[in-house]
Protein backbone atom coordinates (compact mmCIF):
# COMPACT_ATOMS: atom_id res chain seq x y z
CA UNK A 1 0.00 0.00 0.00
CA UNK A 2 2.80 2.33 0.99
CA UNK A 3 4.59 1.44 -2.21
CA UNK A 4 1.49 2.39 -4.17
CA UNK A 5 1.28 5.77 -2.46
CA UNK A 6 4.98 6.26 -3.08
CA UNK A 7 4.51 5.57 -6.77
CA UNK A 8 1.33 7.52 -7.46
CA UNK A 9 0.98 10.13 -4.71
CA UNK A 10 4.52 11.12 -3.85
CA UNK A 11 3.97 14.60 -2.45
CA UNK A 12 7.62 15.56 -2.58
CA UNK A 13 7.85 14.78 -6.29
CA UNK A 14 4.53 16.50 -6.91
CA UNK A 15 5.79 19.63 -5.20
CA UNK A 16 8.98 19.59 -7.28
CA UNK A 17 7.01 19.10 -10.49
CA UNK A 18 4.43 21.80 -9.67
CA UNK A 19 6.14 24.80 -11.39
CA UNK A 20 6.71 22.80 -14.61
CA UNK A 21 3.12 21.65 -14.60
CA UNK A 22 1.88 25.20 -14.13
CA UNK A 23 3.85 26.26 -17.22
CA UNK A 24 2.22 23.36 -19.04
CA UNK A 25 -1.20 24.38 -17.80
CA UNK A 26 -0.72 27.85 -19.30
CA UNK A 27 0.04 26.28 -22.69
CA UNK A 28 -3.00 23.99 -22.38
CA UNK A 29 -5.22 26.97 -21.62
CA UNK A 30 -3.74 28.96 -24.52
CA UNK A 31 -4.37 25.97 -26.76
CA UNK A 32 -8.00 25.85 -25.59
CA UNK A 33 -8.35 29.57 -26.26
CA UNK A 34 -7.13 29.06 -29.82
CA UNK A 35 -8.87 25.79 -30.58
CA UNK A 36 -12.35 26.19 -29.06
CA UNK A 37 -13.32 29.48 -30.80
CA UNK A 38 -11.78 28.24 -34.06
CA UNK A 39 -13.79 25.02 -33.83
CA UNK A 40 -17.00 26.89 -33.02
CA UNK A 41 -16.63 29.25 -35.98
CA UNK A 42 -15.55 26.44 -38.31
CA UNK A 43 -18.40 24.29 -37.08
CA UNK A 44 -20.97 27.01 -37.67
CA UNK A 45 -19.70 27.51 -41.23
CA UNK A 46 -19.80 23.76 -41.85
CA UNK A 47 -23.32 23.51 -40.43
CA UNK A 48 -24.56 26.32 -42.67
CA UNK A 49 -22.91 24.64 -45.66
CA UNK A 50 -24.55 21.32 -44.73
CA UNK A 51 -27.96 23.00 -44.59
CA UNK A 52 -27.58 25.11 -47.71
CA UNK A 53 -30.09 24.70 -50.48
CA UNK A 54 -27.49 24.09 -53.19
CA UNK A 55 -26.34 20.52 -53.38
CA UNK A 56 -22.91 21.75 -54.49
CA UNK A 57 -22.46 23.16 -51.03
CA UNK A 58 -24.33 20.44 -49.14
CA UNK A 59 -22.64 17.28 -50.35
CA UNK A 60 -19.00 18.37 -50.07
CA UNK A 61 -19.71 19.72 -46.58
CA UNK A 62 -21.31 16.46 -45.42
CA UNK A 63 -18.47 14.47 -46.97
CA UNK A 64 -15.93 16.64 -45.15
CA UNK A 65 -17.72 16.21 -41.83
CA UNK A 66 -17.91 12.44 -42.16
CA UNK A 67 -14.31 12.20 -43.32
CA UNK A 68 -12.97 14.10 -40.33
CA UNK A 69 -15.22 12.22 -37.96
CA UNK A 70 -13.80 8.97 -39.34
CA UNK A 71 -10.12 9.85 -38.89
CA UNK A 72 -8.86 9.64 -35.29
CA UNK A 73 -7.65 13.07 -34.11
CA UNK A 74 -4.19 11.72 -33.30
CA UNK A 75 -3.82 10.37 -36.84
CA UNK A 76 -4.82 13.75 -38.20
CA UNK A 77 -2.40 15.50 -35.89
CA UNK A 78 0.55 13.28 -36.81
CA UNK A 79 -0.38 13.56 -40.46
CA UNK A 80 -0.28 17.34 -40.23
CA UNK A 81 2.79 17.48 -38.03
CA UNK A 82 4.92 14.79 -39.68
CA UNK A 83 3.41 14.78 -43.16
CA UNK A 84 3.31 18.44 -44.14
CA UNK A 85 7.07 18.99 -43.75
CA UNK A 86 7.45 16.41 -46.54
CA UNK A 87 5.42 18.74 -48.73
CA UNK A 88 7.88 21.50 -47.91
CA UNK A 89 5.77 23.12 -45.20
CA UNK A 90 7.60 23.30 -41.90
CA UNK A 91 5.25 24.11 -39.08
CA UNK A 92 5.45 24.61 -35.35
CA UNK A 93 3.84 22.00 -33.10
CA UNK A 94 1.36 24.62 -31.87
CA UNK A 95 0.27 25.43 -35.43
CA UNK A 96 0.02 21.74 -36.30
CA UNK A 97 -2.26 21.14 -33.31
CA UNK A 98 -4.45 24.11 -34.19
CA UNK A 99 -4.79 23.00 -37.83
CA UNK A 100 -5.54 19.36 -36.97
CA UNK A 101 -8.01 20.29 -34.26
CA UNK A 102 -9.70 22.90 -36.44
CA UNK A 103 -10.46 20.15 -38.97
CA UNK A 104 -11.57 17.64 -36.35
CA UNK A 105 -13.52 20.00 -34.09
CA UNK A 106 -15.28 21.82 -36.92
CA UNK A 107 -16.73 18.49 -38.00
CA UNK A 108 -18.03 17.71 -34.52
CA UNK A 109 -19.24 21.22 -33.67
CA UNK A 110 -20.73 21.34 -37.16
CA UNK A 111 -22.92 18.33 -36.47
CA UNK A 112 -24.07 19.88 -33.19
CA UNK A 113 -24.94 23.21 -34.79
CA UNK A 114 -26.71 21.45 -37.64
CA UNK A 115 -28.91 19.52 -35.22
CA UNK A 116 -29.56 22.76 -33.35
CA UNK A 117 -30.58 24.74 -36.41
CA UNK A 118 -32.82 21.87 -37.56
CA UNK A 119 -34.50 21.84 -34.15
CA UNK A 120 -35.78 25.38 -34.68
CA UNK A 121 -39.13 25.21 -36.46
CA UNK A 122 -39.37 26.63 -39.98
CA UNK A 123 -42.17 28.87 -38.73
CA UNK A 124 -39.58 30.92 -36.85
CA UNK A 125 -37.67 31.47 -40.04
CA UNK A 126 -40.77 32.41 -42.02
CA UNK A 127 -42.09 34.74 -39.34
CA UNK A 128 -38.75 36.52 -39.01
CA UNK A 129 -38.39 36.94 -42.75
CA UNK A 130 -41.92 38.28 -43.08
CA UNK A 131 -41.18 41.02 -40.54
CA UNK A 132 -38.57 42.28 -42.98
CA UNK A 133 -35.38 40.78 -41.54
CA UNK A 134 -33.02 39.50 -44.20
CA UNK A 135 -31.60 35.97 -44.22
CA UNK A 136 -28.45 36.86 -42.28
CA UNK A 137 -30.35 38.86 -39.67
CA UNK A 138 -32.86 36.03 -39.28
CA UNK A 139 -30.08 33.54 -38.75
CA UNK A 140 -28.18 35.69 -36.27
CA UNK A 141 -31.03 37.18 -34.24
CA UNK A 142 -33.75 34.53 -34.43
CA UNK A 143 -32.60 31.06 -35.44
CA UNK A 144 -29.13 30.80 -33.87
CA UNK A 145 -30.07 31.90 -30.33
CA UNK A 146 -32.79 29.26 -30.20
CA UNK A 147 -30.59 26.66 -31.89
CA UNK A 148 -27.75 27.19 -29.43
CA UNK A 149 -30.12 26.97 -26.48
CA UNK A 150 -31.51 23.68 -27.78
CA UNK A 151 -28.11 22.03 -28.19
CA UNK A 152 -26.31 23.64 -25.26
CA UNK A 153 -25.64 20.28 -23.55
CA UNK A 154 -24.06 18.88 -26.72
CA UNK A 155 -21.99 22.02 -27.24
CA UNK A 156 -20.79 21.77 -23.67
CA UNK A 157 -19.97 18.07 -23.81
CA UNK A 158 -18.15 18.58 -27.09
CA UNK A 159 -16.13 21.36 -25.53
CA UNK A 160 -15.15 19.04 -22.68
CA UNK A 161 -13.95 16.60 -25.34
CA UNK A 162 -11.93 19.33 -27.02
CA UNK A 163 -10.20 20.28 -23.78
CA UNK A 164 -9.39 16.61 -23.19
CA UNK A 165 -8.10 16.33 -26.75
CA UNK A 166 -5.51 19.06 -26.17
CA UNK A 167 -3.56 16.39 -24.24
CA UNK A 168 -2.75 14.80 -27.62
CA UNK A 169 -0.50 17.78 -28.31
CA UNK A 170 2.01 16.10 -25.97
CA UNK A 171 2.63 13.51 -28.71
CA UNK A 172 4.05 16.19 -31.03
CA UNK A 173 6.13 17.51 -28.09
CA UNK A 174 4.18 20.68 -27.46
CA UNK A 175 4.94 21.46 -23.82
CA UNK A 176 1.36 21.50 -22.55
CA UNK A 177 0.15 20.04 -19.27
CA UNK A 178 0.48 16.34 -20.08
CA UNK A 179 3.82 16.78 -21.83
CA UNK A 180 5.28 18.62 -18.85
CA UNK A 181 3.95 15.94 -16.51
CA UNK A 182 5.40 13.18 -18.65
CA UNK A 183 8.77 14.92 -18.74
CA UNK A 184 8.73 15.08 -14.96
CA UNK A 185 7.75 11.42 -14.87
CA UNK A 186 10.62 10.33 -17.06
CA UNK A 187 13.10 12.27 -14.94
CA UNK A 188 11.81 10.98 -11.61
CA UNK A 189 10.78 7.46 -12.68
CA UNK A 190 7.59 8.08 -10.77
CA UNK A 191 3.99 8.44 -11.95
CA UNK A 192 3.06 11.11 -9.39
CA UNK A 193 3.52 14.08 -11.80
CA UNK A 194 0.99 12.54 -14.20
CA UNK A 195 -1.38 11.88 -11.32
CA UNK A 196 -1.00 15.54 -10.42
CA UNK A 197 -1.77 16.49 -14.02
CA UNK A 198 -4.82 14.23 -13.84
CA UNK A 199 -5.97 16.08 -10.71
CA UNK A 200 -5.57 19.42 -12.52
CA UNK A 201 -7.60 18.15 -15.48
CA UNK A 202 -10.19 16.88 -13.02
CA UNK A 203 -10.40 20.27 -11.30
CA UNK A 204 -10.91 21.92 -14.70
CA UNK A 205 -13.37 19.48 -16.17
CA UNK A 206 -15.33 17.86 -13.37
CA UNK A 207 -17.70 20.83 -12.92
CA UNK A 208 -18.38 20.81 -16.66
CA UNK A 209 -18.99 17.06 -16.71
CA UNK A 210 -21.49 17.42 -13.84
CA UNK A 211 -23.21 20.21 -15.71
CA UNK A 212 -23.46 18.05 -18.84
CA UNK A 213 -25.09 15.26 -16.85
CA UNK A 214 -27.56 17.68 -15.28
CA UNK A 215 -28.50 19.07 -18.67
CA UNK A 216 -28.82 15.67 -20.31
CA UNK A 217 -31.22 14.39 -17.71
CA UNK A 218 -33.44 17.46 -17.97
CA UNK A 219 -33.54 17.33 -21.73
CA UNK A 220 -34.26 13.66 -22.18
CA UNK A 221 -37.52 13.94 -20.23
CA UNK B 1 10.23 19.50 -54.79
CA UNK B 2 8.83 19.84 -58.27
CA UNK B 3 5.13 20.35 -58.33
CA UNK B 4 2.67 17.57 -58.80
CA UNK B 5 4.99 14.62 -59.27
CA UNK B 6 6.79 15.61 -56.07
CA UNK B 7 3.50 15.47 -54.21
CA UNK B 8 2.69 12.03 -55.61
CA UNK B 9 6.21 10.80 -54.80
CA UNK B 10 5.85 12.00 -51.24
CA UNK B 11 2.32 10.94 -50.36
CA UNK B 12 1.49 8.16 -52.84
CA UNK B 13 4.86 6.57 -53.51
CA UNK B 14 3.96 3.20 -55.08
CA UNK B 15 7.16 1.51 -54.03
CA UNK B 16 6.89 2.63 -50.41
CA UNK B 17 3.20 1.78 -50.34
CA UNK B 18 3.86 -1.75 -51.61
CA UNK B 19 6.68 -2.30 -49.13
CA UNK B 20 4.76 -1.20 -46.06
CA UNK B 21 1.20 -2.24 -46.92
CA UNK B 22 1.58 -5.66 -45.18
CA UNK B 23 2.69 -4.17 -41.86
CA UNK B 24 -0.11 -1.61 -41.98
CA UNK B 25 -2.50 -4.47 -42.67
CA UNK B 26 -1.19 -6.12 -39.50
CA UNK B 27 -1.98 -2.85 -37.77
CA UNK B 28 -5.50 -2.95 -39.16
CA UNK B 29 -5.99 -6.37 -37.58
CA UNK B 30 -4.77 -5.13 -34.19
CA UNK B 31 -7.00 -2.04 -34.39
CA UNK B 32 -10.07 -4.14 -35.26
CA UNK B 33 -9.39 -6.68 -32.49
CA UNK B 34 -8.92 -3.96 -29.90
CA UNK B 35 -11.97 -2.04 -31.07
CA UNK B 36 -14.25 -5.07 -30.86
CA UNK B 37 -12.97 -6.02 -27.40
CA UNK B 38 -13.37 -2.46 -26.13
CA UNK B 39 -16.88 -2.03 -27.53
CA UNK B 40 -18.12 -5.36 -26.16
CA UNK B 41 -16.56 -5.02 -22.70
CA UNK B 42 -17.23 -1.29 -22.40
CA UNK B 43 -20.90 -1.24 -23.37
CA UNK B 44 -21.69 -4.43 -21.43
CA UNK B 45 -20.17 -3.16 -18.20
CA UNK B 46 -21.63 0.32 -18.73
CA UNK B 47 -25.14 -1.11 -19.11
CA UNK B 48 -24.59 -3.31 -16.05
CA UNK B 49 -23.55 -0.26 -14.01
CA UNK B 50 -26.58 1.73 -15.14
CA UNK B 51 -28.85 -1.19 -14.19
CA UNK B 52 -27.19 -1.44 -10.80
CA UNK B 53 -27.73 2.28 -10.29
CA UNK B 54 -31.46 1.76 -10.87
CA UNK B 55 -31.65 -0.15 -7.56
CA UNK B 56 -30.79 3.14 -5.85
CA UNK B 57 -28.50 1.60 -3.26
CA UNK B 58 -26.86 4.70 -1.85
CA UNK B 59 -23.25 3.57 -1.60
CA UNK B 60 -23.31 1.77 -4.96
CA UNK B 61 -24.87 4.73 -6.77
CA UNK B 62 -22.37 7.13 -5.28
CA UNK B 63 -19.48 4.91 -6.34
CA UNK B 64 -20.89 4.58 -9.85
CA UNK B 65 -21.42 8.33 -10.27
CA UNK B 66 -17.93 9.02 -8.98
CA UNK B 67 -16.43 6.48 -11.37
CA UNK B 68 -18.40 7.78 -14.35
CA UNK B 69 -17.54 11.41 -13.59
CA UNK B 70 -13.82 10.86 -13.15
CA UNK B 71 -13.44 8.65 -16.20
CA UNK B 72 -15.39 11.08 -18.34
CA UNK B 73 -13.46 14.11 -17.12
CA UNK B 74 -9.92 12.78 -17.57
CA UNK B 75 -8.22 12.71 -20.97
CA UNK B 76 -7.74 9.04 -21.97
CA UNK B 77 -4.08 9.67 -22.81
CA UNK B 78 -3.45 10.74 -19.21
CA UNK B 79 -5.04 7.55 -17.92
CA UNK B 80 -3.08 5.45 -20.40
CA UNK B 81 0.24 6.97 -19.33
CA UNK B 82 -0.54 6.57 -15.62
CA UNK B 83 -1.47 2.92 -16.11
CA UNK B 84 1.39 2.10 -18.45
CA UNK B 85 4.22 3.82 -16.60
CA UNK B 86 2.86 3.76 -13.06
CA UNK B 87 1.62 0.21 -12.61
CA UNK B 88 4.93 -1.62 -13.31
CA UNK B 89 6.62 0.30 -10.48
CA UNK B 90 3.79 -0.85 -8.24
CA UNK B 91 4.50 -4.44 -9.23
CA UNK B 92 1.69 -4.83 -11.80
CA UNK B 93 2.95 -5.76 -15.25
CA UNK B 94 0.50 -5.42 -18.12
CA UNK B 95 1.25 -5.42 -21.84
CA UNK B 96 0.55 -2.20 -23.73
CA UNK B 97 -2.32 -3.99 -25.52
CA UNK B 98 -3.97 -4.88 -22.20
CA UNK B 99 -3.42 -1.38 -20.77
CA UNK B 100 -5.10 0.19 -23.79
CA UNK B 101 -7.97 -2.30 -23.66
CA UNK B 102 -8.59 -1.80 -19.95
CA UNK B 103 -8.36 2.01 -20.02
CA UNK B 104 -10.52 2.56 -23.11
CA UNK B 105 -12.94 -0.15 -21.97
CA UNK B 106 -13.41 1.69 -18.68
CA UNK B 107 -13.77 5.06 -20.44
CA UNK B 108 -16.47 3.61 -22.68
CA UNK B 109 -18.12 1.98 -19.64
CA UNK B 110 -18.27 5.37 -17.90
CA UNK B 111 -19.89 7.09 -20.89
CA UNK B 112 -22.24 4.16 -21.52
CA UNK B 113 -23.36 4.22 -17.89
CA UNK B 114 -24.27 7.92 -18.09
CA UNK B 115 -26.06 7.56 -21.43
CA UNK B 116 -28.02 4.45 -20.44
CA UNK B 117 -28.90 5.97 -17.08
CA UNK B 118 -30.29 9.03 -18.86
CA UNK B 119 -32.34 6.57 -20.95
CA UNK B 120 -33.62 4.73 -17.87
CA UNK B 121 -34.76 7.95 -16.23
CA UNK B 122 -36.43 8.98 -19.49
CA UNK B 123 -38.73 5.95 -19.55
CA UNK B 124 -42.10 7.08 -18.29
CA UNK B 125 -42.82 6.30 -14.63
CA UNK B 126 -46.13 4.76 -15.70
CA UNK B 127 -44.16 1.92 -17.26
CA UNK B 128 -42.72 1.02 -13.85
CA UNK B 129 -46.08 1.23 -12.14
CA UNK B 130 -47.91 -0.73 -14.80
CA UNK B 131 -45.47 -3.60 -14.91
CA UNK B 132 -45.10 -3.76 -11.13
CA UNK B 133 -48.89 -3.96 -10.82
CA UNK B 134 -49.01 -6.90 -13.23
CA UNK B 135 -47.00 -8.78 -10.63
CA UNK B 136 -43.47 -8.45 -12.07
CA UNK B 137 -40.75 -7.91 -9.46
CA UNK B 138 -38.38 -4.94 -9.51
CA UNK B 139 -35.61 -6.86 -11.27
CA UNK B 140 -38.01 -8.35 -13.80
CA UNK B 141 -39.48 -4.91 -14.52
CA UNK B 142 -36.04 -3.41 -14.93
CA UNK B 143 -34.75 -6.04 -17.33
CA UNK B 144 -37.90 -6.92 -19.28
CA UNK B 145 -39.69 -3.57 -19.46
CA UNK B 146 -37.50 -0.59 -18.67
CA UNK B 147 -34.05 -1.48 -20.03
CA UNK B 148 -35.27 -2.52 -23.50
CA UNK B 149 -37.05 0.81 -23.90
CA UNK B 150 -34.16 2.78 -22.41
CA UNK B 151 -31.63 1.13 -24.71
CA UNK B 152 -33.77 1.86 -27.74
CA UNK B 153 -33.86 5.52 -26.77
CA UNK B 154 -30.11 5.82 -26.43
CA UNK B 155 -28.90 3.81 -29.42
CA UNK B 156 -27.80 6.88 -31.46
CA UNK B 157 -25.72 8.63 -28.75
CA UNK B 158 -24.32 5.28 -27.65
CA UNK B 159 -23.22 4.45 -31.20
CA UNK B 160 -21.56 7.85 -31.59
CA UNK B 161 -19.71 7.45 -28.33
CA UNK B 162 -18.60 3.91 -29.13
CA UNK B 163 -17.18 5.09 -32.47
CA UNK B 164 -15.39 8.02 -30.84
CA UNK B 165 -13.77 5.74 -28.29
CA UNK B 166 -12.74 2.98 -30.70
CA UNK B 167 -11.03 5.71 -32.74
CA UNK B 168 -8.96 6.38 -29.64
CA UNK B 169 -7.20 3.04 -30.12
CA UNK B 170 -4.78 5.21 -32.12
CA UNK B 171 -3.55 6.51 -28.75
CA UNK B 172 -2.00 3.07 -28.25
CA UNK B 173 0.79 4.25 -30.55
CA UNK B 174 2.18 6.30 -27.69
CA UNK B 175 2.79 3.20 -25.54
CA UNK B 176 3.79 0.97 -28.45
CA UNK B 177 0.66 -0.98 -29.36
CA UNK B 178 1.30 -2.10 -32.96
CA UNK B 179 -1.90 -0.58 -34.33
CA UNK B 180 -2.38 1.14 -37.69
CA UNK B 181 -0.90 4.47 -36.63
CA UNK B 182 2.08 2.88 -34.92
CA UNK B 183 2.93 0.78 -37.98
CA UNK B 184 2.57 3.86 -40.16
CA UNK B 185 4.80 6.14 -38.09
CA UNK B 186 7.44 3.40 -37.90
CA UNK B 187 7.27 2.90 -41.66
CA UNK B 188 7.38 6.65 -42.21
CA UNK B 189 10.56 7.07 -40.20
CA UNK B 190 12.22 4.07 -41.89
CA UNK B 191 11.30 5.11 -45.42
CA UNK B 192 11.64 8.86 -44.95
CA UNK B 193 8.43 9.19 -46.92
CA UNK B 194 4.94 10.27 -45.96
CA UNK B 195 3.11 7.60 -47.97
CA UNK B 196 2.66 5.23 -44.99
CA UNK B 197 0.87 8.04 -43.11
CA UNK B 198 -1.41 8.55 -46.08
CA UNK B 199 -2.07 4.82 -46.20
CA UNK B 200 -2.91 4.84 -42.48
CA UNK B 201 -5.33 7.73 -42.94
CA UNK B 202 -6.98 5.84 -45.80
CA UNK B 203 -7.18 2.68 -43.69
CA UNK B 204 -8.92 4.59 -40.89
CA UNK B 205 -11.35 6.17 -43.33
CA UNK B 206 -12.19 2.76 -44.81
CA UNK B 207 -12.71 1.32 -41.32
CA UNK B 208 -14.64 4.15 -39.71
CA UNK B 209 -16.44 5.99 -42.52
CA UNK B 210 -19.04 3.19 -42.88
CA UNK B 211 -19.61 3.38 -39.11
CA UNK B 212 -19.98 7.16 -39.19
CA UNK B 213 -22.47 6.91 -42.05
CA UNK B 214 -24.30 4.14 -40.19
CA UNK B 215 -24.57 6.34 -37.09
CA UNK B 216 -25.91 9.18 -39.24
CA UNK B 217 -28.58 6.81 -40.55
CA UNK B 218 -29.40 5.64 -37.02
CA UNK B 219 -29.80 9.23 -35.90
CA UNK B 220 -32.26 10.07 -38.64
CA UNK B 221 -34.15 6.85 -38.02
CA UNK B 222 -34.47 7.32 -34.29
CA UNK B 223 -34.91 11.08 -34.43
CA UNK B 224 -37.72 12.46 -32.34
CA UNK B 225 -40.66 13.27 -34.52
CA UNK B 226 -40.78 17.03 -34.85
CA UNK B 227 -44.07 18.79 -35.07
Amino acid sequence: MNELAEQFFNLEIMRAAWPTLMDGLVVTLLLCLAVIPAGLVGGLCIALACLARSRWSRWPAILLVDLFRAIPPLVLLIFVYAGLPFAGLDIEPFTAVVIAFLLNNSAYYGEVFRAGILSVGTGQDEAARSTGLNAAQTLWHVVLPQAVRNVLPDLLSNTVEVVKLTSLASVVSLAELLYSADMARSITYNASPIVLAALIYLALLWPLVRLVSRFERRLVR
Amino acid sequence: MSGRSGFVETFFNAEVLARYAPSILDGVRVTIELSLLIVIAGTASGIALAALRAYRIRAASLAIVLFADIWRALPPLVLILIAFFGLPNAGVYLSSFVVLFVVLGLVLAAFTEEIVWAGITAVHAGQWEASRSTGLGFTQTLFHVILPQALRLVIPPLTNRAIAITKMTALGTVIGVPDILNQATTAQSFSGNASPLMLAAIAYVLLFLPLVIFSRWLESRYAWRRT
